[in-house]
């Protein structure tokens, strides 16, 4: 910890009226946000308070069948939080579960198998975590997208199916904008690093007293693990929600 | 020969009944008129024609098959639903005459394709053409020529020339008739009282949801 700053209570409690701020904004622009932005900070400090506290205890607690499960555990509330985010999604806590875990594993498979992290409980889920919660945001922004085009573009798939074609044809525009909205947040972030912003895994690590070079490695790394990870989440979700928007006769549900 | 046939037929959406009872025998080789006011639910009857939508009650059959017995692809390419307002995909006129051909996983059929366009007096230098830059009249004879390469048995028109002017409008209906001879079935849903009764042998008025008569035309 060489260089590094400790935080006192105090501190960080002049800091919090910073969620002040963007309670004031919700409040002036009506956009009702205020409710959700008071339990994302309550839920953000008890979860993160508590998580400190495990994670004291899971570093040193070095067996992989434990570290499994804690990945598993991480998996299911991402893919849950992310079904909400698209409720008109049938099956959508099943498919984000298996999106995020066909994502993280693949990634994860390639950081060990390069050797960039050990399976060791330190590496990974502070890794999987960054790559989990990414998914999560990319699914979210999926959904989103593809309920509002299967209610905006009726016309467009009907056209097509009028014509013969089959659900995935029809659906193919609308599959591959849900796919390119989940992604784009990854890829611009990924192009104004070091421009805009010093992401935060890297700050972390430099606060703490890491040389920047040394920091940067493990950003380039985060970087590449998130656009793989959302590309791959983004791509299965979407492929196996689309079908949930038709019925087995393959006409498109009525949407309210 | 019944072609197609509703029986007591019933479509609720939202908890409102938009088709009520509807019972009709469309015979191989008609061509039959569908007029009523707007709201009546003449588009709804041909989107359970086609099967984008299934009755909430009663039976549909084609050629003596309920319609549920076939795949519901197959059956789409037998029985095509003619927008009334043209929904041109892709980039290019190419983009939209393709779509056909690649559902079927077929080359573009460029002797087909030079025809159809030549019949509905289009060049066929329009395939390069970006289909934001198209006329209403060309997107509309666009949209059916997307329909046509793969003849329907039976084709569905929605208001399709009611954007038209007078010279596409007539280019439409020869085509339309043609085909008719030629053995295709054809129902057009028209406001127009005269090309109700032009080309059609019979007319069908739907009124709230109901037939209120199917009229034989001499």
């Amino acid at each position: 910890m060489n260089g590094s700053n400790t935080i006192n209570i105090t501190s960080l409690l002049i800091v919090s009226t910073l969620v002040m701020v963007s309670l004031f904004f919700s409040y002036w622009q009506k956009l009702k946000l205020e409710k959700e932005t008071i339990i994302s900070v309550v839920r953000a400090v008890i979860q993160l308070i508590a998580v400190g506290y495990i994670l004291e205890y899971v570093f040193g607690y070095k067996n992989p069948v434990f570290t499994t499960l804690l990945l598993l555990f991480m998996t299911f509330n991402a893919a849950y939080n992310a079904a909400k985010r698209g409720k008109a999604i049938k099956n959508g806590l099943l498919i984000s579960f298996l999106s995020i875990l066909t994502g993280t594993l693949v990634t994860l498979t390639i950081l060990i198998l390069s050797k960039a992290v050990q399976y060791e409980p330190y590496q990974i889920i502070p890794v999987s975590g960054m790559i989990i919660s990414n998914s999560m945001v990319a699914l979210g922004l999926c959904y989103k997208q593809m309920t509002s085009d299967f209610k905006d573009k009726r016309e467009e798939v009907e056209t097509k199916l009028s014509l013969g074609a089959d659900i995935l044809p029809s659906s193919i525009e609308i599959i591959r904008n849900s796919i390119k909205t989940g992604m784009l947040p990854t890829i611009d972030s990924a192009k104004t690093l070091g421009i805009v912003s010093l992401p935060g895994m890297m700050t972390g690590l430099i606060l703490a007293g890491t040389p920047p070079l040394e920091a940067i490695k493990y950003q380039i790394m985060v970087t590449f693990m998130l656009l793989s990870t959302t590309s791959i989440s983004s791509f299965i979700a979407c492929y196996l929600s689309y079908r949930g928007f038709f019925n087995s006769r393959k006409q498109l549900i009525y949407m309210k | 020969m019944s072609l197609l046939q509703f029986e007591n037929v019933y479509f609720d959406n939202d908890g409102k009944t938009i088709l009520k009872n509807i019972c009709v025998d469309i015979e191989s080789g008609d061509f039959i008129s569908v007029v009523g006011p707007s709201g009546s639910g003449k588009s709804t009857f041909f989107k359970l024609c086609s099967h984008l939508i299934s009755p909430t009650r009663g039976n549909i059959t084609f050629k003596d098959k309920n319609i549920t017995e076939y795949s519901p692809t197959e059956l789409r390419k037998s029985i095509v639903y003619c927008f009334q307002t043209p929904y041109l995909f892709g980039n290019t006129v190419l983009d939209n005459i393709n779509f056909p051909f690649s559902i079927r996983n077929m080359k573009p059929d460029i002797k087909k394709i030079n025809e159809l366009f030549s019949i509905f007096h289009m060049s066929a230098d329009f395939l390069n053409e970006d289909v934001k830059s198209l006329s209403g009249g060309e997107k509309q004879r666009l949209a059916l020529i997307r329909s046509l390469l793969f003849k329907p048995e039976i084709l569905l028109l929605d208001e399709i020339t009611s954007a038209l002017d007078v010279n596409n409008t007539e280019i439409v209906e020869n085509v339309i008739v043609s085909l008719n001879r030629e053995g295709m079935t054809v129902l057009w849903i028209t406001h127009n009282p005269e090309q109700s009764r032009k080309h059609a042998n019979k007319l069908l008025t739907i009124e709230a949801g109901e037939i209120k008569s199917l009229d034989v035309l001499v």
